[in-house]
């Protein structure tokens, strides 16, 4: 499961999902993996304010992966500026350019450091392996194999 | 025809779909791979960084139309989330359509295509659309809110292969087919006689009949914005109520 993904989870059960403890659901025994995958830039930008930085902040810190920055960065940190300077870039938005303003477009998206870093975290590290626990109710959904199973046992359901 | 208290529901759908499925994956899944029109067009629709699930999501044929949203998958049957879960950008886990582990309003979207109508009571049926429409964002003043495509098969198919239509039975056992391999070339004489060996196994279906899945939507909290008719199948395009979801209140009876 990705951290991204794990991100966007909670406890199953009825019960908990409207408790503050049960998110995010917290690692246990975790095995990590990095699955690759090609880093876009764009869905990045997107992607990023939904996520719930602190959770995502806590969950780094009990997989014990590096402390990620109090404060989620934001669309600039993780687009470098256009490298070649007297570039006109903001001149030439919303001009129809065809194949020229995309080339453009795709300069300015060159993702920074800050962007391959939080790629690296969201997208690619995966629990390939371990528990995922409910803050409110204790109980433990397994990860194997990168895939984590969130059925109940009939009498929590 | 099973009754309508909950535990003997979920038992019955555990045999009669959950554990058919599991059987069948792999052929299931090399059967499955063309998109529905009104799903494909739904997905490609949405905007780029749009986050939302995929309920019931098989072998994850949608989770190959549009790589610039994000698509939380699940489906009941491990066999089949293990085939989801290579798409990426996408993720896929195990979870029951009626205990989803997602966050409560807060999805911009999610598709359920041929899932709802595998749950044995209307009860059941009405509580996974509950469960779909309570993980969508509501609306606000600055956007709308999430919206749901959800996707059934109909009793009006008297085009089709199975032949059904107004007025047959709508809970149905539906044979899937797996023939074994191909006769071996060149090998003896029996075969020819032998016809491939198959092995039958049987779904349960509950049919929807006209204007079934706007009631459905409609008892669980959500408002129609969209629905019609394609190809044996029934759809609709929900958005959930203001006051529907986690705080719907039923009325007296």
């Amino acid at each position: 499961m990705k951290l991204l993904t794990l991100n966007f989870v909670t406890c199953a059960r009825k019960s908990c999902k409207t408790l503050p403890a049960a998110f995010p659901l917290h690692p246990r025994d975790a095995e990590l993996e990095i699955v690759e995958m090609e880093l876009n830039p764009k869905f990045l930008v997107n992607i990023l304010p939904r996520v719930e930085w602190q959770a995502l902040r806590t969950v780094c810190q009990e997989l014990g992966l590096p402390t990620l920055p109090d404060i989620m960065p934001v669309q600039q940190d993780l687009l470098q500026p256009p490298s070649l300077p007297g570039r006109e870039s903001e001149s030439q938005e919303g001009e129809a350019e065809g194949e020229g303003g995309s080339e453009e477009e795709d300069a300015l998206q060159k993702p920074s450091q800050t962007a391959q870093d939080l790629h690296r975290v969201l997208l690619e590290t995966t629990i390939a392996n371990g528990k995922l626990v409910c803050g409110a109710c204790g109980h433990e959904y397994a990860v194997k194999e990168g895939i984590a199973n969130f059925l109940l046992p009939s009498h929590m359901v | 025809m099973p009754d309508t208290e909950q535990g003997y529901g979920a038992e019955y759908e555990h045999q009669h779909v959950h554990s058919v499925y599991e059987r069948i994956a792999p052929h299931f899944s090399s059967t499955r791979y063309k998109p529905w029109p009104v799903v494909e067009k739904f997905l490609r629709e949405l905007p780029d960084g749009s986050i939302g699930l995929d309920v019931g999501c098989g072998n994850g044929k949608y989770l190959a139309v549009n790589k610039n949203i994000f698509i939380v998958a699940s489906d009941r049957s491990p066999n089949l989330v293990a085939i989801a879960g290579q798409h990426q950008p996408h993720s896929a886990l195990v979870a029951d359509a009626l205990d989803l582990p997602y966050r409560l309003s807060f999805y911009d979207f999610a598709i359920s295509v041929a899932v709802v109508h595998h749950l044995s009571t209307e009860e059941r049926r009405v509580q996974s659309l509950k469960a779909i429409f309570d993980s969508l964002r509501e609306a606000d003043a600055s956007s709308n809110g999430g919206r749901a495509l959800i996707y059934v098969w109909a009793l009006e198919q008297k085009e089709s292969r199975r032949g059904w239509d107004e007025g047959h039975e709508q809970d149905v056992m539906v044979p899937w087919v797996m023939k074994d391999h191909k006769k071996k070339p060149k090998d003896a004489d029996h075969v020819a006689e032998v016809p491939g060996a198959q092995t039958t196994h049987y779904r349960y279906y509950h049919l929807y009949r006209k204007g079934e899945l706007e009631h459905d939507v409609s008892e669980a909290g959500g408002i129609v914005l969209d629905s019609g008719y394609e190809k044996d199948n029934w759809w609709a395009i929900v958005t959930r109520s203001a006051t529907g979801g986690i705080n719907h209140i039923d009325p007296p009876a």
